[in-house]
């Protein structure tokens, strides 16, 4: 009996435990159809609902959906389950994968967290115009691009309009108008919407719609830069109606973010933030007959060179971004040979800054601020003597391969505003020989400069990155011939890229001899790239390190060209200028420029027909041209 | 009994309160910038993005944010991501499913495998079958899950293309086809976790039988002429299987928090994911709200555990 009773209470206990566990598994985890078709649907509806009622234009909406909506459920559902992609060539439709192992984590480019997102949100919503990977603007949601020359842009430089393309309708039936690109500006301009692209809008005094299809802006000052905006990624336009909420404090946690509405070749089925987003052929796009592929997916996650091998090797997937992969592992998954390299040379520049201010710790509050001067690198002999020491060939093509080629300047592209006037070959001997005029003589015993008895040692900090160690590493050996000594420091990319003033360690605070970083112009017209080397922009403790000019560098006769340039209004001259503030720069060795770094280097299957890499807008800026 | 779960309820608040306080901090005074990304981005200057940390109430000081979080908290609202503004629950919600299939189906079984294995390493204990047991489960152990993720993703997928190695959290599952599908996609992580889990479970089964087998009762049982059989199953396994659920009841909120590099590895996108991005971006409200629940989960099953134990285990007695 006690036997019995025992044993019962034992099979209980397991009893319990399987109840327990197993509705645990089943409820949240075993069918997958309930938790995917809840999150499906209700994206689904939100999108569908507003065509459906609300909208004035619902007749005519109507004769428009019924046919669309009557394919589009059969077609997506034959399509999408299928893990073997329709690679049975040739034909529209069809699904493309693509993999962004930075998964995007939201869908509206104003307040995106990063390129990914910009990205992502590219393939719904659609600026004015787009970049070329030329640097020439292209019409999108334009009519044409506004010269001076077509009288789109007034002779004083003080108003441009855009035209725009008649009929456009946005992908919930409504119509697209003027007001829209108003809104946009009106939602990207007030400092509590906290826009990510806010520079892009602050030069504009108003934006008005003049018609239906017509938006002038008015220029608080003569503006020679006038794509500066509602031209590629930070120009996407916002429909009104949806966003009208979400202006100001409430952007942040708007419902509307992650599911925008837009006139682009596709718009939302599903997005899963950090994870996937899946679109379907937007039926009211402008060109929807065109349009190659009736889903698109963005899968999310991993590393890159694992999703190199996806592309390369095994064709999962048709297209992969931004494969920052060593030389050496990229070339060899390469070989898999089921894709190509799409990596054109762009404006990205990895280079050493100098610091022109003293980051000695024992000044205390004046660390690295501009009324301290740097007591070696001050001297321009010993600047150059670092940049002639350096052997970018080798560094390029060892650490880069395919990724990156030498350069000696801060400014390299588009081709037509790059300087032929600099050279920087490796000259041991030249370097050698400016030291010891610049004073440091070379102590044999320990093998490094010195001058009044104190030796010729730098702080040289970059972020945690193991191209960026080795690239460390080979300069310091480089330098160690000429007897200068490199102690090195790599820093979380988290944190060394931070804003965050109460940080040492940050780009902004500086507080190193020198440091590596890549940066680039914001857009073809490098004006903004050129301010940040300007006195007005030195980034010091009264302004919490928060200012472009981490050099503290501060010449009257740059600036002087600076303010040139923003006067300038002739074309030919303004590029004449571009030329001669690069020579500048890279004359008086504000930095020491060492490799020009290929736009995000993508894999493009060689199935896939259409990705064209551009440097100066989203990878997927011609999306709606892609097909197999 | 009730008494003592209603007390360790009680002290089980101001622990979750403690944790949350010291979570917090930590993220707080750790160094990072969920706005990290926008260093590489030229268009976005410094200025622009104390702007939107202003608007995301980063600026203010860390007490008075974590009051703001608690109260908030406690009325429900539990935060939206910064990294993509979505709200904290719906990050949750879709990513759930796909730890609990590959997550929780390689912990049911590494527990259905390891199980029958111990026992029958220690019924033959030192005998061919418990030496190659033991050292697999060393094996498996040992090496860490990246290693044999990787290895698997070259083997299966690279090589011999069987197994797709891109998790795709879409498949809806319909018919048997995308059910095949299904199965496929988890086959490797699913592999690589059981492989790494199932070692401790079998070596502590074994252990827990071999404390059981040379007790008097088994002799008895044998004595009175039980078949050997009956012996093992009933007798011996259901006293040595005590320890072995607890911990198995412990192990359980291990599961929630996911296999952090599996998931990595083959971009299952489950919570262990989301925690690490998140960790790494300084996504604060995520980072709670994921170390919240599994500190909830976590002092729940212990408290399950110590039921079990004593509701199994008739020598055990709770006041």
């Amino acid at each position: 009996m006690r036997l019995a009773s025992t044993s019962r209470r034992r099979v209980a206990a397991f009893g319990l435990l399987f109840v327990l566990v197993v509705p645990l598994m089943a409820a949240c985890g075993g069918p997958s159809t309930p938790a995917a078709q809840t999150t499906a649907e209700p994206v689904a509806q939100t999108t569908a609902a507003p065509s459906g009622g609300g909208t004035q234009a619902t007749p005519a909406t109507a004769e428009q959906a019924t046919t669309a909506p009557a394919e589009q459920p059969t077609q997506a559902s034959a399509e999408q389950p299928t893990a073997a992609p329709s690679s049975g060539g040739g034909q529209k439709g069809g699904t493309l994968k693509m993999l962004y192992w930075q998964a995007p984590t939201g869908l509206n480019g104003h307040q995106g967290n990063g390129t990914k997102d910009l990205e992502a949100s590219g393939v719904i919503l659609e600026p004015l115009a787009s970049w070329t990977p030329e640097g020439v603007p292209v019409a999108r949601l334009a009519a044409e691009i506004p010269t001076v020359e077509n009288g789109g842009v007034s002779k004083d430089l003080m108003t441009t309009t855009w035209k725009l393309k008649p009929g456009i309708k946005w992908s919930d039936g409504s119509d697209f108008s003027a007001d829209d690109v108003v809104f946009t500006w009106k939602y990207c301009s007030d400092p509590a919407t906290a826009c990510v692209s806010l520079t892009n809008f602050e030069p504009i005094d108003k934006a008005e719609a003049v018609d239906k299809n017509t938006v002038k802006i008015t220029w608080k000052q003569p503006n020679p830069n006038f794509y500066i905006s509602f031209v590629g990624y930070s120009g996407y336009i916002l429909q009104q109606k949806q966003f009208a909420d979400c202006v100001g404090a409430k952007a942040a946690t708007c419902p509307a973010n992650n599911s925008p509405i837009g006139t682009g070749p596709y718009k939302l089925k599903d997005f899963k933030p950090g994870d996937s987003v899946t679109y379907e052929k937007n039926p009211l796009y402008r060109d929807a007959d065109k349009v190659g592929f009736d889903t698109v997916e963005i899968k999310g996650g991993g590393d890159a060179a694992s999703a190199a091998q996806a592309v390369f090797e095994t064709g999962d997937v048709d297209y992969a971004w931004n494969l920052q992969v060593q030389k050496a592992v990229l070339e060899q998954i390469m070989q898999g040979g089921k894709a190509n390299l799409d990596a054109p040379p762009g404006p990205s520049v990895e280079r050493i800054e100098i610091n022109f201010a003293n980051p000695d710790p024992a000044l205390g509050d004046k660390r690295a601020e501009p009324d301290q001067p740097h007591p070696i690198l001050s001297d321009i002999r010993v600047r150059q003597a670092l940049s002639l020491a350096i052997d970018r060939k080798t560094l390029a093509e060892q650490l880069y391969g395919p990724l990156g080629d030498p350069t000696c300047n801060i400014l390299t592209a588009p081709p037509d505003i790059v300087s032929h006037n600099t050279k920087c070959d490796q000259d041991i001997e030249k370097a050698k020989q400016l030291l010891d005029e610049a004073g440091w003589k070379m102590n044999d015993a320990t093998g490094v400069r010195e001058k009044d008895g104190k030796p010729l040692v730098l702080s040289y900090q970059s972020s945690i990155n193991a191209l960026r160690q080795n690239e460390q590493a080979l300069v310091k050996q480089d330098w160690a011939k000429i007897g200068v000594t490199a102690n090195l420091r790599a820093i979380d990319g988290g944190v060394f890229f931070s804003s965050d003033a109460g940080n040492p360690d940050t780009y902004g605070h500086f507080f190193a001899d020198v440091e590596m970083y890549t940066s680039s112009p914001s857009g073809p017209d490098p004006t903004t790239y050129y301010d940040g080397w300007t006195c007005a922009q030195m980034s010091q403790k009264s302004n919490n390190w928060n200012f472009n000019n981490n050099n503290r560098y501060c010449n009257k006769d740059y600036d002087a060209l600076v303010d040139q340039l923003h006067k300038e209004v002739d074309p030919a001259k303004r590029k004449e200028l571009f030329i001669k503030l690069n020579d500048k720069i890279v004359g008086d060795v504000v930095n020491i420029p060492l490799v020009a770094r290929k736009t995000t280097p993508n894999g493009v299957s060689k199935d896939l027909q259409g990705p064209k890499n551009n440097p100066w807008d989203s990878s997927l800026w011609n999306i709606a041209e892609w097909h197999k | 009994m009730s008494q003592y779960v209603l007390r360790r309820l009680l002290i089980a608040i101001p622990t979750l309160l403690v944790i949350s306080l010291v979570i917090y901090a930590i993220l707080a005074l750790a160094p990072g910038d969920p706005l990290a990304e926008f260093a590489a981005n030229p268009a976005v200057p410094p200025y622009v993005r104390e702007n939107i940390k202003h608007a995301l109430g980063l600026d203010q000081v860390w007490y008075v944010r974590y009051f703001k979080w608690l109260t908030a908290f406690f009325q429900g609202e539990w935060g939206y991501s910064f990294a993509s503004k979505s709200p904290v629950i719906d990050l949750i919600k879709q990513r759930l499913p796909q730890t609990l299939w590959v997550v929780g189906v390689a912990y049911l079984f590494s527990i259905l495998i390891a199980v029958p294995i111990g026992i029958l390493s220690a019924v033959k204990q030192y005998s061919l079958f418990d030496q190659i047991a033991t050292t697999i489960a060393f094996i498996g152990f040992s090496v860490p899950t990246f290693f044999t993720g990787l290895l698997f993703i070259l083997l299966f997928s690279i090589r011999l293309r069987w197994l797709p190695f891109i998790y795709d959290s879409n498949l809806v599952v319909h018919d048997l086809n995308t059910f095949i599908q299904q199965i496929k996609q988890m086959a490797m992580p699913v592999a690589v976790l059981t492989l790494f889990q199932s070692a401790s479970v079998a070596r502590f089964m074994r252990s827990s039988m071999l404390d059981n087998l040379p007790l008097d009762y088994v002799r008895t049982a044998r004595a009175k002429g039980l078949h050997e059989r009956m012996v093992i199953m009933r007798h011996v396994l259901s006293n040595s299987l005590i320890p072995v659920v607890t911990l198995i009841a412990l192990g359980i909120p291990t599961v929630f928090a996911g296999a952090i590099i599996t998931e990595q590895i083959f971009r299952v996108n489950g919570l262990g994911e989301l925690l690490v991005r998140s960790i790494r971006s300084s996504d604060t409200p995520v980072v709670m709200i994921l170390t919240f629940i599994f500190a909830i989960l976590v002092v729940l099953f212990n408290l399950l555990a110590d039921i079990l134990y004593g509701v199994l285990d008739p020598r055990i007695r709770y006041s």
